[in-house]
């Protein structure tokens, strides 16, 4: 009782929680690519779903509750329920029993190289401790910064979004004679 | 973070998941009945305990009213065969009931059910993003559906599963944009703020009547409620998507349609109809006393209870929808119109500041 009583009054069990996300995340996420029971296509789906939803438990542990939300909301509402839409139209055997290839492996090393790279980066110039929360929920403060600090960026991916809109449509759409 | 808050949301939580299972339980009776006194029949009107004959007066007419048929019901469910059939697969078909109702037990969570009792607010979590959460839960109540049909590994349910993560994608968007509106003109996500707002400018249906058409026929869309009932289409799809189902399993999928059903009437009420509030009997100011607060939660049972009425009303008064009507009224009727509403409204607090 008393070391409970000990682990609540000093935020213990943020910490806790913190390594339960983190491994959570992780595990699903090796599971998403690498699944050795089963090569299942929507098992894959479903472990990515899992994956997101335990990144925004590490978004709610850095009080950033919008981006938890969101997170959910779009990935785990949206996206993934459009990628099991289309899994389950395809032929999923098919998919079963698909062999690496030698150009899918190299894009995958050069593109996860560049990932880690960036990571390393980031993090080198990052310093450690406490970072104040200062998105504690709070839409307005992200809604400023995202349009006085972060034009630039906003719009350039709100501009590649629509590029992709237009893409999709064009590629879907019958020919016209 | 402390006992006395561990404690007090244990209770409010069990408090709060009792009342949902019995509206639940209640709402499938309401159904009936009301589907009864619609088509001209009498509805569930024998199922009795051995007991009841014994109470004067009462008992007979409780027995009339079907009050004990949930309880048979939910036996009945639970005693019947569970039954796997040959061939599903069988993790996602133990996983997808489970599943469907998770998200719709969720949501009531952050729904401010009445004002204050003591210093307790009467809300189990007042997130900051209220809204969002609720409808980043709804969104991950269609894997239950879309689960199930591909679980059952035979043609119809997995037409249900596709149909259904087709109409609840693109109800959801015309949903989330119906809403915006409210959100700029009261500037606050979280749903306790939204409710005050109202308390002192008047209910949000007044400002916004478009929003909550929107979002009415979109929370009928999402679920999955006659007229846009199509993923459990009896008359083309068997079943839909808990063909395959029986017993407790079934009733499971059941249970998460009314639960979903509570809290979309729940929300209608907190987003557009004041929550607990009411315009007179100074009820429109959080309670100072046990008794308000009393009567606070009795207002918002009662608006919600109106709209679950609605919701019952609605099922057995309108055929369903076909499937490309569906399509066009989500996307080319609804979703435009919820555009425009959002521009009227945000060039209108623009005019007034």
């Amino acid at each position: 009782m008393e070391a409970i009583n000990n682990l609540i009054s000093s935020g213990g069990v943020e910490d806790v929680l913190f390594y339960v996300f983190a491994a959570l995340t992780l595990l699903c996420a090796v599971l998403v690519i690498a699944n050795p029971f089963s090569r299942n296509p929507v098992t894959s789906a479903m472990f990515l779903v899992l994956t997101i939803i335990s990144m925004s438990g590490l978004f709610l542990l850095l009080h950033a509750f919008f981006l938890a939300a969101v997170q959910i909301l779009v990935y785990a509402g949206a996206v993934m329920v459009l990628f099991l839409f289309v899994i389950m139209l395809l032929d999923l055997k098919e998919e079963a029993r698909r062999k690496i290839k030698f150009f899918g492996l190299a894009a995958g090393l050069v593109s996860v190289g560049s990932i880690v790279a960036i990571f390393f980066k980031a993090l080198a110039s990052a310093k450690p401790g406490v970072a104040s929360p200062k998105l504690e929920g709070e839409t307005y403060a992200l809604g400023k910064l995202l349009f006085t600090q972060y034009t630039l960026p906003f719009e350039i991916v709100s501009v590649l979004l629509l590029v992709a809109m237009i893409g999709v449509i064009l590629l879907s759409k019958k020919k016209l004679e | 973070m402390d006992w006395n808050f561990i404690i007090f949301s244990l209770v409010k939580l069990a408090i709060i998941v009792g009342v949902v299972q019995g509206l639940v339980a209640y709402s499938v009776l309401a159904e009936r009945k009301i589907s009864a006194w619609i088509q001209d029949r009498v509805g569930p009107n024998r199922c009795a305990p051995p007991f009841a004959k014994y109470i004067p007066v009462l008992g007979p007419l409780l027995t009339r009213w079907g009050m004990f048929q949930p309880l048979a019901d939910g036996l009945k469910f639970m005693f019947k065969e569970d039954f796997t059939p040959a061939g599903v697969k069988k993790i996602y078909f133990f996983l997808a009931p489970a599943v469907a109702v998770i998200p719709a037990m969720l949501t009531v969570a952050v729904i401010p059910f009445g004002s204050v009792m003591g210093n307790q607010k009467m809300v189990l979590a007042d997130l900051n993003v209220g809204i969002l959460y609720t409808f980043g839960i709804v969104s991950m109540g269609v894997y239950g559906i879309v689960l199930a049909g591909y679980a059952a590994n035979s043609k119809y349910p997995m037409f249900g599963g596709i149909r259904s993560s087709a109409q609840m994608i693109s109800y959801e968007i015309s949903m989330g944009m119906s809403v915006i509106p409210v959100l700029l003109i009261v500037g606050n996500l979280n749903l306790s703020h939204i409710i005050g707002w109202q308390a002192t400018n008047g209910w949000m249906v007044l400002y916004s009547p478009i929003s909550f058409i929107i979002f009415m026929v979109a929370s009928f869309a999402e679920t999955n409620r006659t007229p846009f009932d199509l993923p459990e289409a009896e008359t083309e799809l068997v079943g839909g998507y808990h063909t395959e189902y029986g017993s407790m399993k079934f009733a499971l999928f059941f249970l998460a349609e009314y639960s979903n059903m509570v809290s979309s009437s729940a929300m209608m009420v907190t987003l557009f109809f004041g929550g607990w509030t009411l315009p007179f009997w100074g009820l429109d100011h959080p309670a100072n006393s046990i008794g308000m607060g009393i009567a606070h939660i009795l207002v918002f049972m009662a608006k919600m209870l109106f709209f679950m009425v609605v919701f019952i009303w609605v099922r057995w008064m309108f055929p369903r929808f076909r499937y490309d009507q569906l399509m066009d009224l989500g996307w080319r009727r609804f979703l435009p119109l919820a555009l425009v509403n959002i521009l009227i409204t945000a060039l209108w607090l623009w005019m007034r500041s």
